[in-house]
């Protein structure tokens, strides 16, 4: 597959009276051609930086980046035409309408004016068109951004949060537009914080947090490749659980225990724990390894999972080393 | 050309433009009806009551100067002598030059000699509505975030700067052309209806016309400057807050500490002097604490003379300056 989109090393650097903060630090991506790539991070990790130092609104320190096989931000006037982008919730002026709005940008880019009327009618703002852009609710102001992005006919969309203000229904429709976009040959990079929805309709992810790369590849990759290798074990009825669990916190399990079942939250091999507890004449009756979904991923990674008794502020982030291995292997 | 005829579009199809337009319009229109109003053609009719009214006045004045000196001589070694001056010497006695017709004539509207300062009326007012209109215009697109969205479609930001700048200033030209016209052909018919339109030779009408144009450079520069301040701060209120910060400190501030400390030529440190400069041409400065004496004039003040290429040479700089600094932050600081 071609990359769309690569960025190795990018570097941003901020100076103030109050030190130095390093908004990117050597962050690297990739994203290849008619994917549905994910970009996530806790708030302040650098995401809205990256994308704004790829489309030339921020000047990096440091590293390399490339759209559509071509170095930028030296050759983004020639590349620009074939992205469309939204970054943050753009505003629009408020008095003028929506088709007024699309219609003065598709006049600064050069693009044909049946594009608007298209547009409109795939973010659903068709019968709304005429009305002023002040009278709209959030969610319609993100589908006419979304909208403005779309004008260009695009091979790559950067959208930053789309779904943010949208309605259940709207978010659904956003899915699908997604999916259609990427089946017609565009690709599509995403910042969200709905990791649900990221799961639902990405194909790859790259998560950010302290300006760093902290994962990447294909959701099931990052999913497998970070999963906790917790096994939930359960034993026969009637059982006393607490000798089993004192036996393998004995042979370094980590174990938690539940209402009626316990976990070994570094099971790297679970045959030793029904092998410790055969010896010991203990039959395990259920024995489930425990899927990670990309919301528990994200807070390991990035460190943001909330802690009980403690206030997390917004730059308290840690670039999780993954881990690898566990408890019997 | 299509990101130029957008930002055009862009310009005129905003609210904020239309209002200043309009106003500016209603007030020119005001100005225009009071004059037309307030003045009247003199015909012989006219002449004759001026001087009749003259000739009144002169012989009241004349008949009271004979009561007066009446008064003064039978008040002499009296008493009240004291109310006179001594010996009845020194009451001047009036002359027909003092009560003279033309004074005596109601408002005329002579184009030759009051169009100048129409002129200066008019671009007084455009180049007060270009530096709103060039501030917002551009003012408005950094805080609304408009302008980081027009660079994510044009990734040029010289280009979109400057054809933003461009699209402006070329809007308030044809604007100030259009109004100038009118302007000009309608004081030419107030003249004609209610004043006098004599002496308009070919060498008065290039007069006029040059006057126009540097009142059209001011309106030009006035719209740059707005913008290119708006542009700076990246919000319409820091071009406001800035002129309104300049006036303060130069207009009052500086003035009031310039006369205290008595400088020479301190009005020639105020901006409207300059402004003067430009439209009329020249304007003499006078140092009021000097005296040149000479036995012929007495005492004359020291003078100094603002011409209309020196105060074009400060509108070049701040012109050069304020757009260049704008241009140069645009493509060196990051648009967050």
């Amino acid at each position: 597959m071609t990359a769309v989109l690569e960025i190795a090393g990018l570097q941003k650097t901020y100076r103030s009276r109050k030190g130095v903060r390093r908004a990117l630090d050597g962050f690297d991506m990739t994203v290849e051609a008619g994917q549905v790539h994910g970009f996530l991070g806790p708030n302040g990790s650098g995401k809205t930086t990256t994308l704004r130092t790829l489309l030339g609104l921020i000047k990096p320190n440091g590293g390399r980046m490339a759209i559509l096989g071509r170095e930028v931000p030296e050759s983004l006037p020639e590349v620009a035409g074939q992205v469309g982008a939204i970054v943050e919730s753009p505003q629009f002026f408020g008095n003028f309408t929506a088709q007024d709005t699309l219609s003065l940008l598709a006049d600064a880019g050069g693009v044909r004016k049946e594009r608007v009327v298209a547009v409109l009618e795939l973010v659903g703002l068709r019968d709304r068109s005429k009305d002023r852009v002040k009278t709209y609710s959030l969610g319609m102001k993100q589908r006419l951004a979304v909208a403005s992005a779309l004008l260009k006919e695009p091979k790559l969309l950067i959208l930053d949060e789309p779904a943010n203000g949208l309605d259940p229904g709207g978010i659904r429709e956003m899915r699908t537009l997604m999916r259609n976009l990427a089946e017609s040959g565009m690709t599509v990079v995403l910042s969200s914080h709905i990791l649900g929805e990221i799961q639902l309709i990405c194909d790859s992810v790259t998560i950010i947090s302290a300006g760093r790369r902290v994962a990447a590849g294909s959701v099931a990759d990052v999913l497998k490749t970070h999963t906790s290798s917790s096994v939930k074990v359960g034993l026969e009825a009637g059982v006393d659980m607490r000798p089993a669990i004192e036996l393998l916190r004995a042979n370094g399990a980590q174990v938690s225990v539940e209402h009626d079942h316990f976990t070994v939250g570094n099971a790297g091999n679970p045959a030793q724990i029904t092998r410790i507890l055969a010896e010991r004449g203990i039959y395990v009756s259920e024995l489930t390894p425990m899927s990670a979904d990309l919301e528990s991923v994200f807070l390991e990674l990035t460190g943001t999972a909330p802690v009980e008794g403690q206030n997390r502020q917004v730059d308290q982030t840690a670039a999780a080393t993954p881990a690898s291995g566990g408890w019997g292997q | 050309m299509s990101l130029y005829s957008a930002e055009t579009r862009r310009l005129t199809k905003r609210r904020f433009t239309k209002l200043f337009i309009l106003g500016v319009t209603l007030i020119l229109a005001a100005v225009a009806v009071g004059m037309f109003f307030t003045n009247e053609k003199v015909g012989p009719s006219q002449i004759a009551s001026a001087q009749a009214q003259a000739q009144q006045d002169y012989q009241r004045s004349q008949e009271q100067f004979g009561r007066d000196m009446a008064d003064c001589r039978a008040a002499q070694g009296t008493d009240r002598a004291g109310n006179w001056p001594p010996g009845c010497e020194g009451m001047v006695e009036p002359t027909p030059d003092d009560f003279q017709a033309q004074w005596y004539m109601p408002p005329t509207f002579d184009f030759l000699e009051n169009f100048p300062d129409m002129v200066t009326t008019l671009a007084a007012l455009l180049a007060l509505v270009a530096f709103i209109v060039g501030a917002s215009f551009v003012g408005a697109e950094w805080s609304s975030g408009g302008m980081m969205n027009l660079l994510l479609w044009r990734p040029q930001r010289l280009r979109v700067l400057g054809t933003k700048l461009v699209a402006l200033l070329a809007f308030f030209t044809a604007l100030t052309v259009v109004f100038s016209a009118v302007w000009t052909g309608l004081f030419y018919l107030i003249a004609q209806a209610r004043g006098s339109t004599e002496g308009l030779t070919s060498g008065a009408w290039q007069s006029i016309g040059l006057m126009e144009l540097r009142g059209l450079v001011l309106v030009i520069v006035a719209g740059a400057v707005g913008f290119g301040l708006a542009s700076l701060g990246r919000h319409t209120a820091m071009a406001l807050g800035v002129t309104i910060g300049a006036l303060i400190v130069f207009q009052f501030g500086l003035g009031t500490v310039l006369s205290l400390a008595e400088v020479k030529f301190a009005e020639a440190y105020l901006i409207p002097i300059w402004m003067i400069a430009w439209m009329d041409k020249e304007v003499k400065v006078e140092d009021y604490n000097s005296c040149d004496f000479s036995s012929a004039s007495g005492c004359v003040p020291d003078s100094l003379t603002l011409t209309w290429p020196m105060a074009g040479g400060i509108l070049a700089g701040v012109f050069v300056l304020v757009v260049v600094a704008a241009m140069w932050t645009m493509r060196s600081r990051d648009v967050t």
